[in-house]
This record gives C-alpha cells, structure tokens and sequence, in this order.
C-alpha cells in the first residue's frame, strides 16, 4: 500500500486500522489500554524526586501514581519508550528519517532563522497541553483512542475539544486558509 | 517484568504504524488543524472503528474488561480545550512527541521538555482545582450508549457509517 508522493509511507487508513488491531490485542492479552500523559506525570514525579523527594512524597497528585521508594516505571511508561523505538524502526528502514528542528510548514511561514521561537512555542505549547490534558485526565491516546473506542462519554467529550482549541490556535498561528 | 516488555513490543508497533501512516510529523497534525491535510484524522478514526468493534464484541464475549475514564463535564472541556491550545502551539502530543523525535524531529524533544513542565506543574495546582472545577459535572464511568439508553451495537452502527460519510468526503475533497 505504498504512496507514490512519500516512498515507504503506507494508507493511512491502513495504518490506523492495523493500530486498531494492535489496541484490541494490547486489551485482550495485557488489559491494557492505550495511554501516554500518565507516563509524563510519572516521569516529572522521578525527575523532581531527585531534587525535592519530600515535596513529591506530600504532593497529592504525584501520590496518586507515585509511592515513595517504588520505581515509576509500568506498561504504559514502556510503551510510550516503545513508540520512540518503532518511529525509529520505521524511519531507518524507509529512508525517511531527517534530522529537523524547525517543521517545513514553520519554516515557510516564520523563516529559516526562526529556530529559537520554534523552541520556546514548542516548550510553551508542550507545558499547555501537558496541563490540559491532566485537567481532562488524557490526551489523544487515552481519550482519542481507548475513550472513543469505548464510546466513554468522557473520550468524545475531551477529544471534539481538542480538536476545536487546536484549530483555533492554528488559525491565529498561521492565517484563514493559505498555502501549505 | 512481562508487563513491562509488553508495553514497550505493544509501543513498538504502535510507534511503527505512526510513522508509516506519517501521523507523527508537525506538518501533518498542523495541516489538520488548518483543515488541509486529513491524514491523521483518517488514521484516528480508522483505529478506532476496528478498536470499537473489537472491544464492543469482545466486551460482550466477556473476554475483555472496559476501562472507562470518569466522565467531568467541567474538567474533559476545559482541559481538553487547554490541551487543544497547546496541542496547536507545539503540534505534537504526548505520544507522537516520541515518536517525531524517533524520526529526528528534534523540535519535539522541547514539547517534551514543555510537557513535563506542565505536568509538574499540574500537580502543584491539583489540590486547588480538585475543590473546584474537577467536580463539576460528575457523571461517573459512563458510556454513550448507557447515557442514552441504547444498546451499544446501534451506536457503533451509527459511528460506522457517520466515519465512512467522513472518509468519502475527505477523499472527494482531497483532503
């Protein structure tokens, strides 16, 4: 199912029905669902616990999925790993890994000497997110996938409202319509 | 241990499929929200109309167990729309931050740097919004179908068919 514009590139629909596939068998052989915003929580506790373990032991939402003197490491923290690996996998073996700090489409609207902003807007941009999406207790995967999958409220609710903010931002960043 | 090395083969695939459907890419999950280019629109939905087969009839197999995230009206709008905010400035989520830096996007490793900032910075404000906003609208682990008093299979029906609507119309838009 190869594209002719992009080499090594497969359908779309095809990868995201073949993900489905991969979602289900995860649920039946592991009853795990899809998820990765948990991870980062768990990651910043780690981190943070290195520096202040006390502020992180008293904090109530890093208790929530963090006890003192226990690894943070679970399912979920190693399949978020494992997404890294297989982009990797993918990349290097269809030629189409590329070394990039700045997106083709930013660099078109912004200019090639626009790395620094991308770096703050892409710091910035990842500290929102990240604090939206435990506020709606998940991201793309969790609700996106596993919540619309189950037909969770909760899942359709959060992933229309990720969508109608993002498209918002992206007309204020980049103009009604315009060239790609 | 098992757990472990499951999630990180389950993450393998996973990472695999995202890369090859081009979803993890800035440009891809911008022309999206620019409504240009539908492509991760199309491999979303596409996973969840298998996923949401396969669950359902599993569910009813009894083979499987759901996983429902509580329903707060209050806190799945604001967060999701702060997230959508977000989502639009760094145009990488959580999961396909890694996965854009697996194909060398190294823009992604400050969204990452962001996220976990942001989650750090959740957790000192948790307290505060939990007495607040987070009990807004409490509807408990509920699905549609058990919010309407249908049976599942008609929604996942109604679903099926709203998706292919979408996917033609993308197709014939060139989307």
């Amino acid at each position: 199912m190869k594209q002719a514009k992009d080499p090594g590139s497969w359908n779309p629909y095809l990868a995201g029905a073949l993900t489905g596939l991969v979602a289900v068998a995860s649920v039946l052989f592991t009853g795990k669902y899809f998820g990765a915003s948990t991870s980062f929580v768990r990651s910043a506790g780690m981190l943070e616990r290195l520096f202040v373990p006390e502020r992180v032991a008293a904090n109530s939402y890093f208790s929530k999925y963090l006890q003192p003197g226990v690894s943070g490491f679970d399912w979920q923290w190693m399949f978020v790993v494992g997404i890294l690996l297989g982009a990797l996998l993918a990349a290097a073996t269809s030629g189409s890994f590329r070394l990039q700090a700045i997106p083709d489409m930013w660099q078109r609207r912004f200019g090639g000497r626009s790395g620094p902003r991308r770096a703050l807007t892409a710091f910035a941009g990842g500290s929102i997110l990240m604090f939206g999406a435990r506020m709606a207790d998940g991201c793309p995967s969790g609700h996106g996938l596993s919540g619309v999958m189950q037909l969770a409220v909760s899942g359709l609710l959060a992933l229309v409202c990720f969508f109608i903010g993002g498209v918002l931002v992206a007309r204020l960043l980049y103009g009604k319509g315009g060239q790609q | 241990m098992n757990l472990l090395i499951g999630g990180l083969v389950t993450g393998i695939a996973f990472g695999f499929l995202l890369q090859k459907g081009r979803v993890l890419r800035y440009d891809k999950q911008l022309a999206a929200l620019r409504l240009q280019d539908m492509t991760i629109v199309k491999f979303m939905f596409s996973s969840v109309l298998v996923g949401m087969v396969g669950i359902h009839l599993l569910n009813d197999m009894g083979l499987i167990a759901m996983s429902l995230k509580t329903t707060l009206v209050g806190a799945n709008i604001v967060g999701g729309l702060i997230f959508g905010v977000g989502w639009g400035l760094v145009g990488y989520c959580p999961g396909t931050s890694l996965g854009a830096v697996g194909e060398g996007r190294i823009d992604a490793l400050w969204g990452i740097a962001g996220m976990l900032f942001g989650a750090a910075v959740y957790a000192e404000v948790y307290p505060q919004l939990q007495a607040n906003l987070l009990g807004w609208g409490n509807y408990g682990k509920i699905t549609l179908p058990e919010l309407l008093g249908i049976n599942h299979w008609l929604i996942v029906a109604v679903v099926v068919v709203l998706a292919v609507l979408m996917f033609r119309w993308f197709e014939k838009k060139g989307l």
